[in-house]
């Protein structure tokens, strides 16, 4: 069947599976040319795609223990975050790191080692993973963690599914007194006055900004920062304090068909941006508002991957260190805004140090944007590579569907040593995605 | 008030695993049925985990129909929502050849599903309460060349189905006909299958909650297989019999 990550490109025609049970997952890992896991589909481009078998674990989707004393929980790699936060947030946890939507497996979390809000204080995904259950090439299981089979955990977290089959792993929640976050918006007039934001906010549990990226000449970088803690029991009003969990549940809204691809076009985005940049000035201080709503403003319209187009978006994400951040990401800004391309998300995040095998995260700034498929906007983003590169960024694979081989291994030292342990390891050639062999890893 | 289990048979399935969700969700004690239930164990867990509902687990053998009322008078209790998710497609070419192959999705589809139901239906009318949920099929609407020993089977399954709702209305006992459609499931899986007529297990579940909640009769799950069986069954015989569809 057709497969397309939630960037709907590329589109690869591909066998996937649905496994019912650690067998028949087995069967297929043993008697399969080559494999890769997908999870609930979320990374952008071709990371869980592979044209001879996919393997779906949306079956293996068990919650097996979950200690109430610690939150400590142990689930299969199916269970999404969306999972994990209805059954356990009304007993007071929340996940540790999540990234900008709830309906990301935890196998896929650990793959791509997501980040959050709160890099800068908590690091990636890695940072609530007590251990992971990973089936070989072998089809044996085996378990590691920071001290058992070390170089396994190091790999597994942000190798991206090319180390083996995440079956089940056992994850440390936060406790929190409610579900509500007490946000403050601060208005940035530019790129300076962003990252000052983030630099004076360091303290603060979340932080991100929404970036107008077609502003210009002064306004070049305008911003708004937005930061949030975890709401405490005391924090809110009478009728909330009594029921601290519950949320009014969002409607959800669908997108009924593919926008035409017209419809996002830089005056419209440009108009939404001015609009939502002055909306935020008015919204400036302090507001309670709901966990979904803060961390998940997106999941409540389902399939608003269709916004673009039926040709899909290509989405680009980057990190460029400290040192060379404020100049990077003025270069990349510069260039988007003079191609007038309308990316109706752009992200900016400051995140914290990480020292990793092969994760994303790097001191320094992130950088996310989508931009519907174009020929137009493909270059766009060679030339956004090459500006990453300049100022030795580098780049999220959760989020590539169109870097090429060579750009990544300038990008990336890591590179050599993460194929080189792929092979030790046994798990090179069998795991294998369209991404992987894009790239050549 | 705490609320009344409900009794899944057939308990393996995509679709139950769906329904016994779904209903543990409302807050409803949860009874799996089906054989080899001690390797339900990790469903269990999932769902005390996720609903903090206390979920048991029971040894059921639809086709041993001799021990269907000790299975319902061994239950911890009378269950007020009993869903009978059991059933057998079988492939219809053996069933063609193969009378024991045939038989054995009868019997799976019709006689065992309509014997437990029926001792059910005997303790919910002593009772004088309770809702019985079969789901059926659309395939029993129409014998058709392609599935009609299943077909038949269902057939059936929904005459009786029919009955036992017509003899019960008045005992305070509820009896729900449901008429799925296509559903992605590992029944249907490797099938290529319009996706405008697919519904997911979920949107089952939630469509057998709600009959249950609004006292139906019989749901198509997706409203428009009510339009495409009103079409099939009008077709004349005559017409009928050179299709293949």
């Amino acid at each position: 069947m057709k497969l397309a990550g939630w960037g709907r490109y590329p589109v690869i025609d591909a066998q996937l599976h649905t496994p019912r049970s650690e067998e028949a997952l087995r069967d297929q890992v043993l008697h399969e040319r080559s494999v890769i896991a997908r999870g609930n589909g979320r990374a952008y481009g071709d990371s869980a795609i592979n044209a001879s078998a996919t393997l779906h674990t949306k079956h293996l989707n068990r919650l097996i223990a979950f200690d109430p004393a610690t939150g400590q929980v142990v689930a299969e790699a199916g269970v999404l975050l969306a999972d994990l936060i209805e059954a356990f947030l009304p007993q007071g946890w929340f996940p540790l790191v999540t990234p900008g939507t709830k309906f990301v497996s935890i196998g896929g979390a650990i793959a791509a080692d997501v980040h959050g809000k709160n890099h800068h204080i908590d690091g990636s995904f890695r940072s609530c993973v007590d251990w992971i259950d990973v089936m070989g090439a072998d089809g044996k299981i085996e378990r590691c963690s920071p001290v058992q089979n070390p170089a396994l955990f190091d790999h597994t977290l942000g190798g991206m599914g090319l180390t083996g089959i995440i079956l089940r792993a056992c994850l440390r929640l936060r406790p929190v007194e409610s579900g509500w976050i007490r946000q403050t918006t601060v208005t940035a007039p530019d790129l300076q006055a962003a990252m000052a934001a983030f630099e004076a906010a360091q303290d603060a549990t979340y932080s991100v900004a929404w970036i107008d990226c077609l502003a210009q000449g002064a306004q070049l970088g305008r911003s708004l920062v937005m930061l949030g803690e975890h709401a405490k029991r005391t924090d809110l009003r009478a009728a909330r304090r009594a029921r601290p969990f519950e949320i009014q549940r969002r409607r959800k809204r669908t997108i009924p068909f593919d926008f035409p691809a017209v419809a996002l076009n830089r005056y419209s985005v440009r108009a939404f941006n001015a609009l939502y940049y002055q909306a935020g000035k008015r919204s400036r201080g302090e507001q309670i508002v709901d966990w979904d709503s803060y961390f998940y403003p997106l999941d409540a319209i389902l399939d608003w991957n269709r916004i673009y187009g039926g040709k899909g978006f290509a989405q680009f994400q980057c990190v460029i260190p400290l040192a060379q951040a404020q100049d990077g990401l003025s270069a990349l800004l510069r260039e988007i805004a003079e191609a007038g391309s309308a990316s109706f998300l752009a992200v900016l995040k400051r995140l914290g140090p990480q020292d990793s095998a092969f994760s994303f995260p790097m001191e320094g700034y992130t950088l996310a944007l989508d931009f519907p498929v174009t020929a137009t906007t493909l270059a766009l983003l060679e030339r956004l590579d090459e500006i990453t590169l300049r100022h030795g960024g580098r780049f999220y694979l959760a989020k590539d569907s169109r870097m090429r081989a060579d750009t990544l291994r300038a990008a990336d030292p890591r590179v050599e040593a993460f194929c080189r342990s792929r092979v030790e390891m046994g798990a090179a050639p069998r795991f294998q995605s369209a991404q992987a062999e894009r790239l050549g890893l | 008030m705490s609320k009344a289990p409900v009794l899944i048979l057939g308990a393996r399935s995509d679709i139950a695993r769906a329904v016994a969700h779904k209903f543990a969700d409302l807050g409803h004690p949860i009874q799996l049925a089906a054989r080899n239930a001690d390797r339900l164990q990790a469903d269990k867990t999932d769902i005390e985990l996720r609903y903090r509902v206390p979920v048991t687990l029971h040894e059921f053998d639809v086709l041993a129909t001799e021990g269907h009322a000790e299975f319902v008078g061994a239950l911890p209790a009378l269950p007020g929502v009993a869903v009978c998710a059991v059933g057998l497609m079988g492939v219809q070419a053996e069933n063609e050849q193969d009378m024991s192959a045939a038989v054995r999705v009868m019997r799976s589809n019709f006689e065992g599903p309509a014997s437990i139901l029926a001792v059910l239906a005997n303790r919910f009318e002593d009772r004088g309460s309770g809702t019985l949920v079969g789901i059926s099929s659309v395939a029993g609407d129409r014998g058709r060349a392609t599935n009609y020993v299943y077909g038949s089977a269902k057939a059936g399954f929904t005459a009786f189905l029919s009955g036992l709702r017509n003899r019960l209305a008045k005992q305070g006992v509820h009896v729900i006909t449901v008429l799925p459609g296509f559903v992605a499931t590992q029944m249907t899986e490797g099938m290529d299958l319009p996706s405008r007529l697919t519904a997911q297990p979920d949107e089952l579940a939630e469509a057998i909650a709600r009959a249950v909640d609004r006292k139906k009769d019989v749901i198509y799950v997706r409203a428009v297989w009510w339009l495409v069986m009103l079409i099939i069954r009008s077709i004349p015989e005559r017409v009928f019999k050179m299709t293949r569809i």
